[in-house]
């Protein structure tokens, strides 16, 4: 039933003014030369998975292995490389490009992506804390966290304690984002709300797993197929 | 231009919305378009345009304040809400700022802002 994901570049936000007067805050997500690059299956690799890749890399700028790779399923070099787990039944063919209508409006998918980076921050910004008071004695700490522990016994500050220290940069997934709007010609998916990462970073979007897939979505995916071949055609229909 | 830009000027064209040229300084009447339960009607509000911010996006909007029932009251509109059914400009004010919020502190005459051409009008009379 696991159906592949897409990856996608994040453009930046804008909104949307709906005929009832409701405004939609959007996220544009732009798919930008998705293929699939290699399959992964249970008989060589124990696991079902598609790895696609997206954008243009130079290919000066691509390891010899990685073009190696690329050439091999005859594809132009990559950006960004991805697995996806999927079902037997989704394995999309090598080659085949992923298009926007992929998704359906009003689906809800999951969205994975590095968030932006604030360096080393302190605890009240990191963590939520309350730091210490404005007067009554307080001096220089206003901003400090508290205490880290206990006394003598245990005499150490617990692993995992909250304190100051590297914030953002990390991979975040955002649950159940609403599309809200597809455009196939140009790779675009509006999705309600903000997406974790900056604009012009990678995104990875796939269908939520917690709601369940909307009636009509293509499977294994919508595709354009082979390389250069312009006609849309519904995949599923003739691939096993 | 960037893609982002490009979706709102295609959108904006979309709304087929003619909006006239107007600026902070001006009085201007907007038919706000209300919804209760299932019945809408057009409600009109009529003040100075304060401020106007978001350049040509299609997130701009304008801030009108007027003096209702003695109490000064503002209001934010998106410029391209689908709920805006007029926009018209009562009066051309002249004014030297971008943002007007020094009225906010200022009742009555000293609230008052001269309307552009009245000079010439009056010499003329």
């Amino acid at each position: 039933m696991l159906r592949s994901g897409v990856i996608a570049r994040k453009l930046g936000m804008t909104r949307l003014f709906l005929e009832d007067g409701r405004q939609v805050p959007v996220t544009v997500l732009q798919i930008d030369n998705c293929q699939v690059v290699a399959q992964r299956t249970v008989e060589r690799d124990g696991y079902t998975a598609v790895q696609l890749g997206a954008g243009t890399a130079k290919p000066r700028n691509v390891t010899a292995p990685m073009r190696g790779h690329f050439a091999r399923a005859e594809v132009a070099p990559k950006r960004k490389v991805a697995e996806f787990r999927v079902s037997p039944d989704n394995l999309i063919e090598v080659g085949s490009e992923i298009t926007a209508d992929h998704y359906l409006p009003g689906q809800l998918v999951d969205i994975a992506g590095t968030t932006i980076g604030k360096g080393f921050q302190g605890g009240m910004k990191r963590h939520n804390f309350g730091g210490l008071r404005a007067s009554h004695g307080v001096s220089i700490s206003h901003r400090s966290h508290g205490s880290t522990g206990q006394r003598q016994d245990p005499g150490k500050v617990f692993k995992g304690k909250k304190m100051a220290g590297h914030m953002g940069a990390v991979r975040v997934t955002t649950q159940n984002l609403e599309v809200v709007r597809t455009d196939a010609g140009r790779g675009l998916i509006m999705v309600r709300g903000a997406v974790p990462g900056s604009r012009g970073g990678w995104v990875t979007i796939k269908d939520a797993v917690k709601k369940p897939l909307p009636e009509g979505a293509v499977r294994p995916a919508a595709v354009r197929r082979g390389n250069g071949a312009d006609a849309p055609a519904e995949g599923g229909s003739n691939e096993g | 231009m960037n893609l982002i830009a490009q979706l709102e000027a295609e959108q904006i064209a979309s709304l087929g919305r003619t909006v006239p040229e107007f600026k902070a300084g001006d009085t201007v009447r907007i038919g706000y378009k209300v919804t209760e339960g299932n019945r809408s009607r057009v409600q009109a509000y009529e003040g100075v345009c304060i401020s106007r911010k978001g350049g040509s996006g299609i997130g701009a909007s304008f801030t009108v304040r007027k003096i209702s029932f003695g109490e000064g009251v503002e209001r934010v509109f998106p410029l391209y809400s689908t709920n805006i059914e007029t926009i018209e400009v009562v009066r051309r004010g002249k004014v030297r700022r971008a943002k007007l919020y020094y009225l906010r502190s200022r009742r009555g005459k000293s609230a008052r802002i001269a309307e552009v051409g009245m000079k010439s009008r009056e010499s003329q009379g």
